[in-house]
């Protein structure tokens, strides 16, 4: 700018960063109702994604640290298909005692099958009803290999399994209606009645032994003159050496035919339950987003409306000497302080959320910090994108079209 | 020189003119009131003078610095450190105490806010309001709110104060007690151009410029040592 006198240039027009948090603070200290309810938006949003994002963690670390306290060092050997024959292979009878040789191998048990053998509450009841269950003749190592625990009794002992005594997993023992051992309960199975000692927990590493009724091997053997071909194995392996003993262990239990060997790794399949659950999440992640959109939406609304009612008070600071980058500022900074208000409540709700239903369900509460961060920053984005265009369409009003009264 | 418009002519899009070559000249510590009926030019001489609006051609120089050369920018700043504003409908802000309404005129200075609410005390002195520091625009009169929006205009101390009909929504009595506190103002040395419709209003002033169809068709120049005496 120019001046008669050649005097010094004249100051700019200026707003200290505190006053331009005063001043962006002042449509949403005046209209308290309208500002609170447009936030609510955003607070939902970012209220369910955090959410979302806590129960799913919750969840996932309750199973994580189970799959920790389980190991993830268990292998299971299993029949596989027979190449030749065309139906289910077996395992050599001698497989059991040949993989415990394998270096690298901590522990096993193994499974008996006890051909068609049936349970039964009593003899009276018909011989179809099998309820489902499955009679296996078990090594007395069965629960220490899986981390598997009893719900009541006691599992099968060297001198248990040589009588007619029986182990019911948790779900054989509701379908046979057995709740109380101290009623010496007994079932029917083949053609003798047998005691039973104890109920399993549900295993977590094999859930098919829910439905098993298990007994002494020599019980097998002596009843269902079996050939004792192994139908199972579980082996226990050195952490390190997982990967060989994965590798070998088809070969060493079958020489003749490694490729009709099944190994499986039971942690496997947690995991494969967690990356689910995982899935999922994205799902309610992308549900959680779009409400965020709609309440980012909803302040841009509140905002152009707030520059049209405002429009006296942009042409008042205009003639105050407000630059159009102050007024651009104002706005900009007050839909951001609305967006931080819905993204502040709707994380703490969020959290809220999280720490109620974890502690209901029992589980150990998760709020992940990147979460409640990520949530926080995402409403200060939609915020200063929802602002924008009003607050410019503030600033370029012209102050003497501002001025002009309706 | 506070003022000075030079062959100022203003035309809208779609070619009304509003101003057809207007000249005038403020001298510093100058009261005056720009008098026409509606329609005559004198809202958009008030918005040319105060650096709200530009001229299609012709200059203009307030306060020394050349307003139709200036950047948007520049301009702000100028309103921010040199001009001040009266209204006929005041502009206070709502749910804002009287002091920090007349704070608000120091706003855009780049001051601390402790600095604009003691110089806003002391404007508000001057203007008689000393006792109504921390009353709500809601809860004053009309001639109150005026002074309220006197204090702020002065705050800055500009060199010139533009008055867009002060006292038009006010009764006559209080818009008389508005005028006298106009001339204290001027009298303590603050340059004050009131723009106005009312003739009578107008009388009282030492210097009338009359304004009609976009041109000045007069500028007179009362004696006051000869009416006083």
């Amino acid at each position: 700018m120019t001046t008669a006198s050649g005097r010094p240039e004249l100051e700019p027009s200026r707003l200290l960063p505190r006053d331009i948090l005063a001043v962006g603070s002042v449509g949403l200290r005046t209209r308290k109702l309208r500002a609170a309810l447009s936030a609510v938006g955003i607070a939902i949003g970012i209220a369910s994604m955090v959410a979302v994002l806590g129960i799913s963690s919750s969840s996932q670390a309750a199973l994580l640290d189970q799959i920790d306290a389980l190991g993830t060092n268990l292998l299971t050997v299993e029949p596989g298909q027979s190449f030749i024959g065309g139906g289910t292979s077996t395992l050599p009878g001698a497989s059991t005692a040949r993989v415990r040789t394998i270096d690298g191998v901590q522990g096993s048990a193994a499974l008996y099958a006890a051909p068609d053998a049936s349970v039964r509450r009593s003899e009276f009841v018909d011989a179809s009803q099998t309820s489902g269950i499955t009679v296996y003749g078990s090594d007395l190592s069965l629960p220490g290999a899986l981390s598997a625990t009893l719900q009541s009794g006691t599992f099968l002992t060297d001198a248990t399994a040589q009588f007619p005594t029986v182990v019911l997993g948790s779900i054989a023992a509701r379908r046979l209606g057995i709740t109380d051992l101290d009623a010496r309960p007994q079932v029917w199975i083949g053609d003798r009645y047998y005691a039973v000692s104890g109920v399993l927990a549900p295993v977590t590493l094999d859930s098919s032994l829910d439905r098993a009724a298990l007994i002494g091997l020599e019980e097998v053997k002596a009843h269902w003159d079996a050939d004792t071909t192994p139908a199972k194995i579980y082996l226990r392996t050195d952490e390190e050496q997982f990967d060989r003993v994965r590798a070998i262990v088809g070969a060493a239990t079958n020489p003749e035919h490694p490729e009709e060997v099944s190994v499986s790794r039971p942690s496997d399949v947690l995991q494969a339950k967690a990356a689910a659950e995982g899935a999922f999440t994205s799902l309610l992640l992308g549900l959680g987003a779009v409400a965020l959109l709609v309440g980012g939406v909803g302040i841009a609304n509140v905002m152009v409306i707030s520059v049209i009612e405002r429009r006296s008070e942009i042409g008042l600071r205009r003639a105050l000497g407000a630059t159009r980058r102050h007024i651009t500022s104002q706005f900009l900074t007050e839909s951001l302080l609305l967006s931080a208000m819905g993204g502040v409540a709707g994380a703490l709700l969020g959290a809220v959320v999280t720490v109620a239903y974890s502690v209901a369900q029992g589980l150990q509460t998760v709020v992940p910090l990147e979460a409640v961060v990520g949530g926080i920053l995402a409403a200060l984005i939609i915020g200063a994108v929802a602002g924008l265009y009003p607050s410019m369409r503030a600033a370029k009003l012209s102050p003497t079209e501002a001025l002009r009264t309706v | 020189m506070s003022l000075r418009l030079s062959n100022v002519v203003k035309e809208y899009p779609g070619g009304v003119k509003a101003l057809a070559g207007v000249d005038l000249e403020v001298a510093d510590g100058e009261l005056l009131a720009i008098v026409g009926p509606s329609g005559s030019g004198k809202t958009t001489m008030l918005q040319i003078m105060g650096t709200l609006d530009r001229p299609s051609s012709g200059e203009v120089w307030v306060d020394g610095w050349d307003a139709a050369q200036a950047t948007d920018d520049e301009l702000s700043a100028l309103r921010a450190r040199r001009i001040g504003f009266v209204f006929q409908q005041f502009y206070l802000l709502d749910g804002v105490s009287a002091v920090d309404n007349v704070a608000g005129g120091l706003l855009y200075s780049g001051l601390k806010l402790e600095v604009r609410r003691s110089r806003a005390r002391e404007a508000l002195e001057q203007v008689s309001m000393g006792h109504r520091l921390g009353h709500q625009p809601s809860q004053l009169s009309g001639g109150e709110k005026q002074r309220i929006a006197i204090a702020r205009a002065l705050v800055g101390e500009p060199a010139i104060v533009f008055a867009d009909e002060p006292t038009g929504a006010l009764d006559s009595k209080t818009g008389a007690s508005i005028v006298d506190l106009l001339r204290e103002l001027n009298a303590a040395g603050t340059t004050i151009v009131v723009i106005t419709h009312d003739v009578e209003l107008a009388a009282s002033f030492p210097r009338r410029v009359s304004v009609r169809d976009g041109a000045i068709i007069g500028d007179e120049r009362l004696d006051l040592r000869l009416v006083t005496t």
